[in-house]
């Protein structure tokens, strides 16, 4: 189960509301490479690991992807507040306010929303850590796509946190990954799936 | 005066965000690394400050976690009360 700290992993305290780059922030929550998509991919992933490490570290980081979700979602929040009729025609606002007015939805930055197909569970224990590997990268370009767009600092602090954050599991994935292979048959890791067939010995 | 007390409670939330951090840090790392002893003494030390400035957030200010409602406090439910961290907060 989990328990809510009523805290931002890291503060979101924007004063200068631009619905522009919002539109493309939420990406990072519901687009194909967002914090929604890594925590329920790591939440997923942890039920069939064998090894409590591995299944800790998936827990242990979908658990922080939360937190990050909560994070993306409070910078698009206070990207978009108050924001007058004439602001939200003016920039390009118009599709999403018609669908949500001014709630947070996840969706892509090109207004597709949220979808499960953009991650996966294999049960197999090596294809599930290198998709978390791919994953962790692909969170990090879209952070650096994000920081080139954005100019205000108080939108680009929060952000370069996360981009950090990411490096970090890839880190720690990478580390699971070889927790996993010192466990399987050295010349031939793919010999048997630890999470599907009955180990011989 | 309101400043000050403005500031303190900041000050107090910053090393709350700063000790909550270091503990998620160190909780990914030990999970790769569960028998090294110096990060183990490292994380438990944050624990401990963690637990404390959390105490001391809630009996000020307000509880940030339900683990930490002081049973002093019965005239207001501040879980409820307090604003949510998106809305500025500290």
């Amino acid at each position: 189960m989990w328990n809510y700290e009523k805290r931002l992993q890291f503060p979101v305290n924007i004063t200068q509301p631009n619905a522009k780059i919002a539109q493309v922030i939420m990406s990072q929550y519901g687009g194909p490479d967002g914090e929604l998509g890594a925590s329920m991919r790591y939440l997923s992933q942890r039920y069939t690991m064998p090894y409590p490490e591995v299944a800790g570290l998936l827990t242990d980081i979908g658990t922080e992807e939360l937190a990050h979700l909560e994070m993306v979602s409070a910078i698009v929040y206070q990207l978009t507040k108050n924001l007058s009729m004439e602001e939200i025609e003016a920039s390009g606002f118009a599709p999403y306010y018609t669908d949500h007015t001014l709630g947070i939805y996840p969706q892509s930055a090109g207004g597709i929303p949220f979808n499960a197909g953009a991650f996966q569970s294999k049960g197999d224990a090596i294809t599930d850590l290198t998709e978390d590997l791919a994953a962790e990268q692909k969170a990090r370009t879209t952070y650096d796509n994000i920081l080139r767009l954005v100019k205000d600092n108080e939108v680009a602090e929060p952000i370069r946190f996360l981009r950090a954050r990411e490096i970090v599991h890839f880190q720690r994935f990478g580390e699971g990954l070889r927790l996993i292979q010192d466990k399987l048959d050295a010349k031939n890791f793919y010999a048997f799936n630890p999470e599907f067939d009955r180990c011989k010995c | 005066m309101k400043s000050n007390m403005v500031n303190e409670r900041a000050r107090l939330y910053h090393n709350i965000n700063v000790i909550g951090f270091v503990i998620v840090d160190m909780i990914e790392y030990l999970d790769t690394h569960p028998y090294d002893k110096e990060a183990i003494e490292y994380l438990n030390h944050y624990l401990a400050l963690k637990h404390q400035a959390m105490a001391e957030y809630a009996e000020k200010y307000g509880p940030l976690s339900i683990g930490n409602v002081p049973d002093t406090d019965c005239n207001e439910w501040k879980w409820a009360t307090q604003p949510m961290p998106w809305e500025g907060g500290f």
